[in-house]
């Protein structure tokens, strides 16, 4: 039952700060270069204009509850388990989130960037 | 990549590392915390180390918005894990901790990763500013430049 919850947790945590990471750049993105809206309309118009934005209070939002799903797994399991295996798995279901829903071009180069990352994340943690 | 970009996502990856060691070096002085005692997670907020290190953190979450504003999520991810990088390298140079050749060899595959991403584009997807910015953003002259 341990395994399990840790494993639910670690999934919960990967799901929850991969959909808020999506949602966050979704907004970005919609926002646009903040270095070029600062420029042409000042930082009040452009603090306005991100903390505006729905879908990042959205994402924010499921940041959150990524992070008390991270406290659950750490009362299940060692954080020597929990920190490695949840940030590598994010990079990879961060590709394929970023690949469906951002449309972004994830390409051989990515895929071998995120996988790279994940590995080492996973050594240097150990 | 311009200065400006590069010097932002340095920024990402240097302040996540140095605001997760300003975190961890506060949270040894205030000890375990267990449900019996959530109220001392308050009083830690206004201990030195652990504030210095949520304004770390809000200057991360600064910079890591304004990355995402001109470069992909999958550019962004493995751009910043650089952080776990000056991670390590502050652990054994300031905390004088020993890495072994495992974390050795897990920084040199970040490393390499980070190269990968390097070479190509940054932004891959043609960006979507919604509402009112009036006439035409300049900023699309300077999209999908590497």
């Amino acid at each position: 039952m341990k395994h399990f919850y840790t494993w639910i947790s670690i999934i919960a945590v990967v799901l929850f700060s991969t959909i808020g990471d999506v949602l966050i750049s979704k907004a970005m993105k919609s926002v646009g270069d903040v270095a070029h809206v600062w420029r042409d309309y000042g930082t009040f118009y452009t603090i306005r204009r991100v903390l505006g934005n729905a879908r990042l209070w959205l994402g924010i939002f499921f940041m959150a509850l990524g992070f008390f799903s991270l406290l659950f797994a750490l009362s299940w399991a060692d954080v020597s388990l929990v920190g490695p295996a949840s940030a590598s798995l994010t990079f990879l279901t961060n590709a394929i989130a970023a690949k469906f829903f951002l449309h972004e071009n994830v390409d051989r180069r990515r895929w071998m960037a995120a996988l790279l990352v994940a590995c080492g994340v996973v050594l240097i943690a150990g | 990549m311009s200065l400006r970009k590069l010097i932002t996502l340095g920024g990402v990856s240097f302040f996540a590392a140095i605001g997760d060691v300003c975190l961890s070096r506060g949270m040894k002085d205030i000890g375990a915390v267990t449900f019996g005692n959530l109220g001392v997670l308050i009083h830690a907020v206004f201990s030195p180390w652990v504030a210095i290190g949520i304004l770390f953190l809000i200057a991360f979450f600064t910079s890591y918005l304004s990355a995402l504003s001109f470069a992909d999520l999958t550019y962004v991810l493995p751009a910043t894990s650089v952080s776990y990088i000056v991670m390590a390298l502050l652990a054994k140079f300031y905390l004088h901790e020993q890495i072994s050749w495992i974390r050795w060899s897990g920084i040199l595959l970040i490393a390499l990763g980070v190269g990968f991403i390097a070479k190509g584009p940054s932004i891959t997807v043609a960006a979507t500013p919604q509402g009112a910015i009036p006439d035409s953003v300049p900023s699309t002259s300077t999209r999908g430049e590497a």
